[in-house]
């Protein structure tokens, strides 16, 4: 797990961390019944940043990133998402939710649609783009995950490594200025994870805020500009690649970090 | 050269397999006789189905077609195939199609029900095969009060004067929507139509027709009978219960308790209730809750009533549907921005629908059947019309062969629908497993 994500140099020029706030999470807390799952989580991502965050199972990172678009509802502090402040208000939500693009970690792509429909269906219903439009859309980032071929085929007749592809695609159709990445390549067979990750560096170099959640620490490494370590639902450490793989402070970050990469 | 390698020179030619292993021996070696069990099942198979064909071949072709009794037809037969020989008195069916179809809707009439019929499947074509243009769907629309004036005839103001409370729904929808809000639009979309229907449809209709009396000859329910009254009753219950069912299935599942209790209450009270019941309610009690004077269609009500049980059935169907989609799809509809409605109607409700297919034509199958039952509170269905017939003195004790038919006309339209229905599903197949 320790090796590159890609052999080749990436492209820093587009990556800037601007001033301007993307995501500002304030003294978030979440319950699962009595369970307390995210306990006083402070974060603050600027546009531009790409953070991964790692973590053993359990320790609430899925529950982290689905609560910034509202899969999952947090009881107690403030998450402000480009300005809009997430409540019970669904015209927030549904603003929040046409900014901030999703890809999971089981693809979650339309099974009785053709990949075309998949990535038109929400600029088409959403958005109102008309579908001529859309379609155009659709193929640009079809084309852009390296499969406009597989346009009129159903989700079912691809490998998962297209599926994941077309479930970037879908999601990128909406023009997001977020992505939230729920373990994209962990169902995914080895030789499978290295196009994905292809397109996922691709977009970070286009200077897309991302959040990722991820065990994939090459990509961390090369792409990451910060690297968030959960435990027990809690921020326990967070730092620059570099330091954070080099140089942890943390015990359980530095247990974690010797299970993971195996020494 | 060492001795391990090996070059061919010479192409084995293609060969035809030996006799064993193609044709019909094969095929009945492998199916019929594979090994002693099987071969012994299929042994006695043989002998029921001969016993089976025996008694059944002589009564079908010792028939007697041209009789206009029972007894005329036994003499028939026994003149034709010996004194022993029993044979089928298709005779009955010859002398009665026409009441076992149309009850006892007036002869020169027929070709309204006829005529509806084949508006119906004019109007079913774009429902059931996508190829059909879109645009028919708009006469789809329309059919129901096609059908109606067609049957029941009379003024025609008064259909076209129902259809306009539809009209009126998305009308006072737009106009107040912008003026109070959505929710006041939604109310207004559903008060002004109810209103329309309940006060003044009824007038308004009377009144045009005493302006301009269009229209043909009235045919009170009571004459309406045989087929003609089960595929009324059959397809509007089909076609009332599906979305009915789609309602409460969603209402199950909601998260609002009074959406919830509700739904929950109406299917567990109508499925736990016989529909026997349901249609005495129908043909008597119902009198007693509504106001002195009113007359309310018995088939009507006997629509209502046959919609009611089978939305609860479809219900829990669908419900089963919904309960099999993976909790991702609604995330990744949700993550994509889309509402609750469209969420169901684009990514929900195409999959739940598809996977309860089955199911779905199934419960329209027992509802077709169901139909049957109506005989018992006196509306002429076919089996109450095989009653009828056998009162005459001519047909007095004729029995199979009515039944027969009866079964065979069911038969039609319940294995079409099945044929559909695995149609529908392999055409919608996308998931390629
Ligand atoms: N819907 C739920 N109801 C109750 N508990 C839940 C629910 N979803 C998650 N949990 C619990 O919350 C905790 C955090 O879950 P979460 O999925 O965020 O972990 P994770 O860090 O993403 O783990 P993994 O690496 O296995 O995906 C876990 O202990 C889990 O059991
Ligand atoms: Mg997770």
């Amino acid at each position: 797990m320790s090796e590159l994500a890609t052999n080749r140099e990436i492209d820093r020029s587009q990556m800037k961390v601007s001033d301007e706030v993307a995501i500002e999470i304030m003294d978030m807390n979440k319950w699962y019944g009595s369970f307390h799952v995210l306990r006083d989580i402070n974060l603050t991502v600027q546009r531009g940043e790409r953070i991964v965050i790692c973590g053993p199972s359990g320790s609430g990172k899925s529950t982290l990133i689905r609560c910034i678009n509202r899969l999952e509802e947090h009881q107690q502090g403030r998450i402000v998402v480009d300005g809009t402040e997430l409540s019970s208000d669904l015209k927030n939500i549904d603003k929040i939710r046409r900014e901030v693009g999703m890809v999971f970690q089981h693809f979650n792509l339309f099974p009785h649609l053709t990949i075309l429909e998949n990535c038109t269906l929400a600029p088409i219903w959403v958005r109102k783009t008309p579908k001529k439009e859309a379609e155009e859309i659709a193929m640009h980032y079809l084309e852009k995950v390296k499969i406009p071929e597989q346009a009129d085929k159903y989700p079912g007749q691809l490998s998962g490594g297209q599926q994941q592809r077309v479930a970037i695609a879908r999601s990128l159709c909406m023009k997001p200025r977020i992505m939230l990445f729920d373990e994209p390549t962990s169902a995914l067979d080895p030789e499978m994870i290295k196009e994905v990750l292809d397109t996922m560096i691709e977009l970070a170099e286009e200077g897309m805020t991302m959040l990722v959640v991820t065990h994939e620490m090459g990509f961390a490494r090369q792409v990451a500009n910060r690297v968030i370590f959960m435990d027990q639902g809690q921020i326990v450490e967070q730092n620059e690649p570099e330091e954070f793989f080099h140089n942890p402070k943390s015990e359980r970050t530095k247990l974690f970090l010797s299970q993971i990469l195996g020494h | 050269m060492s001795d391990v390698a090996y070059v061919r020179t010479e192409m084995v030619p293609e060969k035809a397999p030996p006799a064993s292993q193609v044709g019909p021996i094969k095929w009945v070696r492998e199916n019929l006789f594979p090994d002693i069990p099987n071969s012994v099942l299929t042994i006695l198979a043989l002998y029921f189905l001969y016993l089976a064909l025996s008694a059944l071949l002589p009564w079908i072709f010792h028939s007697a077609v041209h009789a206009n009794s029972l007894n005329e037809c036994r003499e028939i037969i026994r003149e034709a195939y010996g004194p022993d020989a029993v044979g089928a008195c298709w005779g009955v069916i010859v002398d009665r199609w026409h009441q076992l179809l149309f009850g006892f809707y007036p002869q020169d009439m027929y070709w309204r029900p006829v005529t509806a019929f084949v508006l119906l499947l004019v109007a079913l074509s774009p429902v059931l095969f996508s190829q059909v243009p879109r645009k028919m769907l708009m006469f789809t629309a329309v059919y129901p009060f096609i059908m109606y004036f067609l049957l029941w005839g009379g003024s025609i103001w008064l259909p076209l004067s129902v259809m306009f409370g539809f009209v009126l729904a998305p009308i006072s929808h737009k106009i107040v929507a912008p003026l109070a809000g959505n929710l006041a639009g939604v109310i207004a979309g559903f008060a002004v139509p109810i209103l329309w229907w309940g006060l003044a449809a009824g007038p308004v209709a009377e009144y045009l027709h005493s302006v301009a009396p269009v229209g043909i000859e009235y045919i009170e329910s009571a004459k309406f009978g045989g087929f003609m009254l089960s595929i009324t009753i059959g397809i509007t219950g089909i076609a009332l219960s599906l979305p009915l069912g789609i309602v409460l299935a969603l209402g199950r599942r909601s998260d609002l308790l009074i959406i919830k209790s509700l739904s929950i209450g109406f299917i567990e009270f109508i499925r736990g209730v016989p529909l026997i019941t349901l249609l005495f309610v129908a043909s008597t009690l119902l009198n007693y809750f509504l106001p002195p004077g009113t007359t309310f269609d018995i088939i009507l009500r006997v629509m209502i009533m046959v919609t009611l049980f089978s939305a609860a059935y479809m219900a829990e169907v669908i419900r089963g549907g919904l309960a099999a989609l993976p909790k991702g799809q609604y995330e990744a509809a949700d993550a994509l921005g889309l509402d609750y409605w469209k969420a169901q109607r684009l990514i929900i409700m195409p999959q739940a629908l598809k996977i309860s297919i089955p199911g779905i034509v199934g419960t329209f199958i027992g509802l077709f059947k169901d139909t049957t039952l109506v005989s018992i509170i006196g509306l002429m269905d076919p089996l109450g019309l095989s009653n009828a017939i056998r009162a005459d003195q001519a047909w007095n004790g004729i029995l199979w062969e009515l039944y027969a038919f009866i079964a065979a006309m069911f038969w039609i339209v319940c294995f079409s629908m099945s044929r559909y229905s695995m149609y529908l599903e392999r055409k919608l197949q996308t998931d390629h497993r």
